[in-house]
């Protein structure tokens, strides 16, 4: 469990690598392949993006990932773990943290609350010790709320820490989330459409962050997005997905020029409709 | 001989739970509401009977129909009343508003009919009499309930999955939003559902007067009670799982009391439940369904 | 405005000088022969409505789920209290106190070892499951008649349900389950009512809070169901039917799912109402009934919604505005 005098951004050893690595990873609903054959691996500081067409999977990796939905072939190792027999929490426990593409917030629940839910395993008092008010509950909790604070300046959203997650505008809900999944101190943090249902200047300034959340927390980050700019400005690896195939993968000026990523964007031939 | 007569008094039970629980599935499949006031509108329809046939004199065939189209009517006007309002509030909501409707069920009737049961004339609807085949006979009123309720499984299978109706019932099932936007009216289609599921149960409740002609205002409730297991047992929202589920009910109650266990009979059939679905969470023969994420 | 706050070891000393005050209060009144008979009863079942509506709302109004079962526990705590009380092992006090918890634990065991198969089921299934267990207690109860008296009843259970015991039963049924629920256990509890897959995301275990919720509610009432025991001195089966369920979901919910005030006052009025409007009684169940509907259609949150009284805070409003009008005044 924490020790109270740790640094607020634990040092990681940067020679474990890879952070994440899927191996012929699928998955089967019924007789469809959602995904087939994924590969990946990811660094444990890289930004990589994955990019396609709408239904072609994305989201279904994440869940993958997550354990939402189980593998039906691969494998997925975190830090060199085999994942098998994780479920979703022990997934999150071993170093993965998430956003949802439709947000998943407590959204009855304040600011503060959903980021301290976010710290529940970093917290480590028991059930008697809460309900007796030991010691080791006020301590715990203190720290805790200091660290929520913290995690809500990266968007300076400490002001707004007692108002219901639910109210707060749509761009601050994502943002939100991203602070939950901070919270709960993970190697990677997977965002699923991070910009969507943000204007030009929102997303901008989400880009910087997602750099600046990388090199404070020295984390990797892998995301779904479908706003290019976004994705070319801020990521080192792009993966392109089709039809739940992995059919390109390279740095962002590569994936640019790739015919068969063209293709799956714009159609064959001169059947362009994008 | 005596174990084949119960088998049939099982199945005539088994019959009736399905008929009912075929209201609970349908219900359940369309707005994943458990509708724990379908037992009472059954306790409504008994009394909507046995006063027709007393007070009014009228003829059983005229009283049969009153049973069904109250049974029917009632059933549209609370879902109209009460259920329609809620329909894009939290589930919880709706099934502690059911509840509600449920217990107002049993007490108005408690209140202007008394606690005390009252007999229903059954004879004067269904034949006396039986039919006897080779060494053992079957009682007319268990024949008929057997066939009726096969029949009606037969014309709403036929309802949902050749009508175009019933394809609408499907679509909204599926996917409510998805279906209005391809020109489900979703509101008319939920009301129907409720009207069918009524309808049965109006059924149910001359065939259940016919096997158990004693009426109280707490009838509804262990009878909705069984055929809602039926329903959850057999799998909910499946047509042919709420008949399976009837009739597996029915016999583990007759030959659990064949079988000298009446005073656990209702713990049995419980238990058989949880261990059901604790094995196959979405019953014998209900759909996974997953949430999407 | 400025901020006034009132410290929380102060807020606590507050609370206890005040609960201690009531208590007293209480057990002047109630020994001073004040009060009829009918009325101390009633207080008495007011106190023990209230232990069962404040822990159903931990299931229902903090982690969401439906379980319909909770006379069941009570029943097991209101026999197995009994038995032991009856059995008359222990000096009186250390009995009682002894009694309570058998009462309590006895229930959480049972509702472990049901939460655990019947959680991996959600929402509708989980009424259901809860529901048939009410009944299958009901069944055992009624068949073991050697130990539990069957349908005859249980007779001649010490009346060990004072007013001290059971308000200190309330006392500390609420303390604990605020204490909870203003704790990371508690949140965990409410991240799964918001969003349970988000919550599993967040690290979670849910299946482990589900359960503690739910052992946690059946000590409870299993503890109100000794006290219950130990007020009216018989029991029967039939006192532990689905309608009692029904009727204490009736007080959460009229209460305002998640709002411990609300079920303390809603277990309040719903509980001494018969005995002020007797001529109203044929009606009772109808009102109620009606009640609930249109509570569902209105004010789905409940009376209070989520709302909790908070005594300190009140103090603090208060405070902050003597402190207000002082300064308005000092301007003009």
């Amino acid at each position: 469990m924490r020790d109270p005098k740790a640094p607020l951004i634990p040092e990681r050893d940067h020679n474990k690598s890879p952070v994440l690595e899927c191996v012929g990873l699928g998955i089967d609903f019924g007789g469809l392949t959602a995904v087939d054959d994924f590969n990946i691996t990811i660094s444990p500081t890289e930004i990589c993006g994955l990019i396609g067409p709408n239904g072609a999977g994305k989201t279904t990796i994440f869940n993958l990932l997550t354990k939402v939905y189980n593998p039906t072939r691969g494998s997925i190792f975190l830090e060199g773990n085999n994942t098998k027999r994780y479920n979703t929490k022990d997934v999150n426990k071993a170093g993965i943290a998430r956003t949802f593409q439709n947000i998943r917030l407590f959204k009855n629940l304040t600011v503060l609350e959903n980021v301290l839910i976010g710290l529940h395993n970093e917290m480590d008092y028991r059930l008697v010790q809460s309900i007796f008010r030991l010691p080791s509950y006020w301590r715990s909790e203190r720290i805790a709320r200091d660290r929520a604070h913290e995690l809500l300046s990266i968007f300076n959203m400490q002001d707004i820490a007692d108002h219901k997650a639910g109210s707060l505008p749509y761009g601050s809900q994502r943002r939100l989330e991203i602070i939950r999944a901070l919270a709960t101190n993970p190697a990677i943090l997977l965002l699923d459409e991070p910009a969507a249902g943000m204007n030009p200047a929102e997303t901008e300034s989400l880009m910087e962050h997602i750099g600046e959340i990388r090199d404070t927390f020295q984390i990797a980050i892998f995301l779904i997005e479908h706003d290019m700019q976004l994705v070319m400005g801020v990521c080192e690896g792009v993966a392109v997905l089709n039809y739940g195939k992995l059919i390109a993968k390279g740095t962002p000026a590569e994936i640019q020029k790739d015919p068969r990523v063209i293709e799956a964007y714009l159609g064959t031939g001169g059947q362009a409709d994008a | 001989m005596l174990l084949v007569s119960q088998l049939i008094n099982g199945l005539q039970l088994g019959s009736i739970y399905a008929l009912v629980a075929l209201g609970y599935t349908m219900v359940y499949g369309i707005i994943k509401l458990l509708n724990f006031a379908h037992g009472d509108i059954i306790m409504v329809g008994g009394y909507i009977a046995l006063f027709s046939l007393t007070a009014g004199h009228f003829h059983p065939a005229v009283a049969a129909l009153l049973t069904v189209g109250g049974c029917t009517l009632l059933a549209v006007i609370l879902e109209k009343l009460t259920y329609a309002p809620l329909r894009f509030a939290p589930r919880l909501s709706l099934l502690i508003t059911a509840i509600g409707i449920s217990i107002l069920l049993q007490n108005v009737a408690q209140f202007f009919f008394g606690a005390a049961p009252r007999s229903l004339p059954y004879r004067e609807l269904f034949p006396v009499g039986s039919v006897t085949i080779g060494e053992f006979s079957i009682a007319y009123t268990s024949l008929v309930t057997i066939i009726l309720s096969v029949v009606s499984m037969v014309a709403l299978t036929i309802l949902v999955q050749r009508t175009k109706l019933g394809k609408a019932m499907r679509a909204v099932s599926e996917d409510t939003e998805a279906a209005q936007l391809m020109g489900v009216n979703v509101n008319n289609v939920i009301t129907f559902t409720f009207a069918v599921g009524a309808a049965l149960a109006g059924i149910g409740a001359l065939l259940y007067g016919a096997r158990f002609p004693l009426v109280t205002p707490t009838i509804g409730a262990m009878l909705g009670l069984k055929a809602f297991i039926a329903a959850v047992l057999g799998g909910i929202g499946s047509i042919p799982g709420a008949m399976v589920g009837g009739y597996a009910v029915g016999l583990l109650e007759v030959l659990t009391v064949f079988a000298g266990l009446s005073r656990w009979t209702d713990g049995l059939v419980f238990l058989v439940l949880i261990i059901v679905l604790l094995v196959r969470p979405t019953g014998l023969m209900g759909r996974k369904f997953m949430e999407k994420v | 405005m400025n901020e006034f706050k009132i410290s929380m070891p102060a807020r606590y000393i507050i609370n206890s000088i005040l609960l201690a005050a009531f208590i007293v209060a209480g057990l002047l009144i109630t020994q001073s022969g004040l009060l009829g008979r009918a009325q101390n009863a009633n207080i008495i079942s007011v106190g023990i409505f209230i232990i069962l509506a404040v822990s159903l709302n931990l299931p229902t109004g903090y982690l969401g789920q439906l379980p319909l079962g909770h006379a069941g526990f009570m029943a097991i705590g209101a026999y197995a209290g009994a038995i032991f009380w009856r059995a008359d092992l222990l000096p009186q006090n250390a009995s009682i106190v002894a009694g309570l918890l058998v009462a309590g634990l006895a229930a959480a065991f049972v509702g472990v070892l049901i939460g655990i198969p019947a959680l991996r089921l959600k929402g509708d299934y989980l009424a259901i499951i809860t529901l048939g267990f009410g009944e299958i207690i009901r069944v055992i109860i009624n068949n073991f008649d050697s130990i539990t008296g069957g349908a005859r009843g249980l007779h001649g259970i010490p009346r060990y349900s004072s007013f001290v015991i059971v308000y200190l039963c309330v006392i500390i049924c609420c303390v604990a389950i605020h204490m909870l629920m203003k704790s990371r256990h508690g949140r965990a509890i409410l991240s799964i009512r918001e969003n349970e897959i988000a919550a599993e995301s967040c690290g979670i275990n849910t299946t482990y809070y589900k359960v503690m919720a739910f052992a946690f509610s059946a000590f409870f009432a299993g503890v109100a169901g000794a006290l219950f025991a130990g007020n009216i001195g018989i029991l029967v089966p039939g006192e532990f039917d689905f309608m009692t369920s029904i009727n204490i979901l009736m007080i959460v919910v009229l209460g305002g799912m998640g709002s411990m005030a609300g079920a303390v006052f809603a277990a309040s009025i719903l509980t001494s109402l018969p005995l002020f409007m007797v001529a109203l009684n044929e009606y009772r169940m109808i009102i109620y009934a009606l009640m609930l509907i249109i509570v569902m259609l209105f004010k789905p949150s409940g009376l209070l919604g989520t709302y909790d009284f908070s005594l300190s805070r009140l103090l603090e409003k208060l405070i902050r505005r003597l402190a207000g009008k002082k300064g308005g005044a000092d301007n003009a």
